[in-house]
């Protein structure tokens, strides 16, 4: 039994003319990272709002078929119901801070008081939680006085101090150098092997093939792609549709035009371009 | 016109000393990426341009100007700048109306100020989009809209802070041909990246900040292949120098091309 399951989601925003998701078919098992990619405006984020709980319930709008995580359906859920298994890190990390905390800690603790955890075990997740992300120096910072890749690392953190059974994020490192995008990518790989299921969006494809173990391609609203890393993120179809592709890929397809690829697959990460490419 | 500046150091009113004695001239017509880690000095260095921040101690010069001698308002007819955020920038109720505000500030004629905003329009492709709110458009076209404002101003000096983040290839694409005709026009562009491919791909010159100061500096070659140097200020190089190093490849490759010669 899936974790998660997407049956023939469609959904479109009220005022607007077209569906944003069209018959979106998806099971995501228990402790699996999923990597979403797909051109601006393809719906990622909307797909992150719909597992989320937010779509239909706080955009409104309609939504036909059925999410369903961890057994329940989020037809039958109401929001705070649904945040409880499922915490969702935005694509600006602007729009997650509370505004009403003076400091990073008391940001990260936000949500557990929402849900009344004991002070003391507050104190504990929180610092837990800093620790895993290497936050531990910005606890007495504004979270209005930090950068946007500092903002984004407390963002994210800020949703694993609930620990949620999914965990799904939009961009989290689009403002961070390699080194902080490097700590996200293993904090979340983490994160999975310990059981927690998340799905990120991102468009860094040489990472994503690094670290997800699935991918799927979202164009115009339809899934349009779904397998291995390496399958999906080498297909002729994602450079012929504005998709973002790793160099390796791009320069290996041009090599094999010119006889200077043998391999049958093309690359995504450099270890598979070294693997290729030598002699 | 060039852009001088000597023995710049600045500290924010917290203490944060975040520039420790830059010295850097950029020539009229350049492209430059600066490049760095988070934290390094790249945005607080360029709003120094347009007089935006003001040196705590040595000085920038625009051309004959020293920038504590002018008003923002007057360093904006030489230096334009697109700022990280399109929505720091954007005010307008339509994209027309926001586009024109800059030309026309400016004090240019009016039918100079028309042909600007129709050339800053179509080369940001948003010619359908003129009675568009900005705020009913997607992130990624506020952003060409942020580009399109700037542009339209045609000032000589024209500044870029983080163009591509969180854009698709396509859009990454189009902000690649926007630089390429402001340098076919023969603009000085100086551009914040983090996309180290996309700055390998469309810049001549990289200088890399780290920890307030210049670390390296020279053609995109030359620094992109230094890896070692590099990592210091957390920055890795282009996938495809990464590569030829890899493979043992004698000279730095940061381009397809370049690469594909150097392996036949």
């Amino acid at each position: 039994m899936a974790f998660v399951t997407l049956h023939n989601v469609t959904y479109q925003y009220p005022l607007t003319q077209s569906p944003a998701l069209q018959e979106i078919n998806l099971k995501i098992n228990e402790g699996e990272f999923l990597a979403v990619v797909g051109p601006n405006g393809a719906g990622k984020s909307t797909l992150c709002y719909a597992l989320a709980g937010f779509v239909p319930h706080f955009f409104k709008g309609e939504l036909t078929g059925e999410i369903t995580v961890d057994g329940k359906k989020s037809s039958e859920a109401t929001l705070d119901e649904w945040v409880m298994n499922v915490g969702l890190a935005f694509q600006n990390p602007f729009n997650q801070i509370s505004g009403a905390k003076f400091t990073v800690f008391e940001e990260l603790a936000f949500g557990l008081e929402n849900i009344g955890i004991p002070r003391e075990e507050m104190k504990v997740r929180v610092e837990e939680a800093m620790a895993l992300t290497g936050i531990r120096e910005l606890a007495d910072r504004s979270p209005y006085s930090l950068s946007g890749g500092q903002q984004q690392r407390v963002a994210l953190t800020s949703i694993l101090v609930m620990k949620p059974k999914l965990l799904v994020l939009d961009e989290p490192t689009s403002q961070m150098d390699p080194i902080g995008t490097r700590e996200v990518f293993s904090v979340v790989r983490k994160m999975a092997e310990e059981g927690m299921t998340v799905v990120m969006v991102e468009h860094k494809v040489e990472w994503i093939a690094n670290f997800a173990d699935r991918v799927m391609a979202l164009k115009d609203g339809r899934m349009v792609l779904e397998g291995k890393p390496n399958e999906v993120l080498t297909s002729d179809m994602l450079a012929e549709n504005g998709f973002g592709i790793s160099r390796y890929t791009s320069t290996a397809r041009e090599a094999k035009k010119r006889g200077l690829w043998k391999k049958e697959n093309l690359p995504v990460t450099l270890d598979e371009a070294v693997e290729g490419f030598a002699k | 016109m060039n852009i001088e500046i000597t023995n710049l150091r600045f500290t924010y009113p917290t203490g944060l000393e975040a520039l420790k004695g830059i010295n850097l001239t950029i020539n009229s017509g350049e492209q430059v990426a600066i490049v760095g880690q988070n934290g390094a000095g790249k945005t607080t260095l360029v709003r120094h341009f347009n007089g935006l921040l003001k040196p705590t101690s040595g000085t920038i010069f625009i051309g004959e100007w020293e920038t504590t001698k002018f008003s923002v308002a007057k360093l904006a007819s030489r230096v334009g700048y697109v700022f990280q955020n399109p929505d720091d920038q954007l005010f307008s109720r339509d994209v027309l109306t926001e586009v024109t505000f800059g030309p026309r500030n400016l004090g240019y004629e009016k039918a100079k100020i028309e042909e600007l905003v129709q050339r800053a329009l179509s080369l940001t492709e948003l010619t359908d989009k003129t009675d568009t709110n900005p705020y009913d458009l997607s992130p990624t076209w506020r952003k060409m809209i942020a580009l399109a404002s700037i542009i339209a101003m045609d000032t000589p000096i024209v500044i870029f802070d983080e163009p591509t983040t969180g854009q698709d290839a396509v859009n990454v694409a189009r902000i690649a041909n926007v630089i390429a005709e402001l340098r076919n026009e023969g603009k000085t562009v100086i551009t914040i990246t983090h996309d180290i491919d996309f700055c390998a791909e469309n810049f001549e010159r990289v200088v890399a900040l780290s920890n307030g100061q210049v670390l390296l500096d020279g053609p995109a070659r030359e620094v992109l292949g230094q890896e070692k140097v590099l990592a210091q200020t957390y920055v890795d190089p282009p996938q495809l120098t990464r590569l030829g190093k890899r493979l043992g490849l004698k000279e730095t490759v940061t381009r397809q091309e370049e690469f594909l010669r150097a392996i036949e």
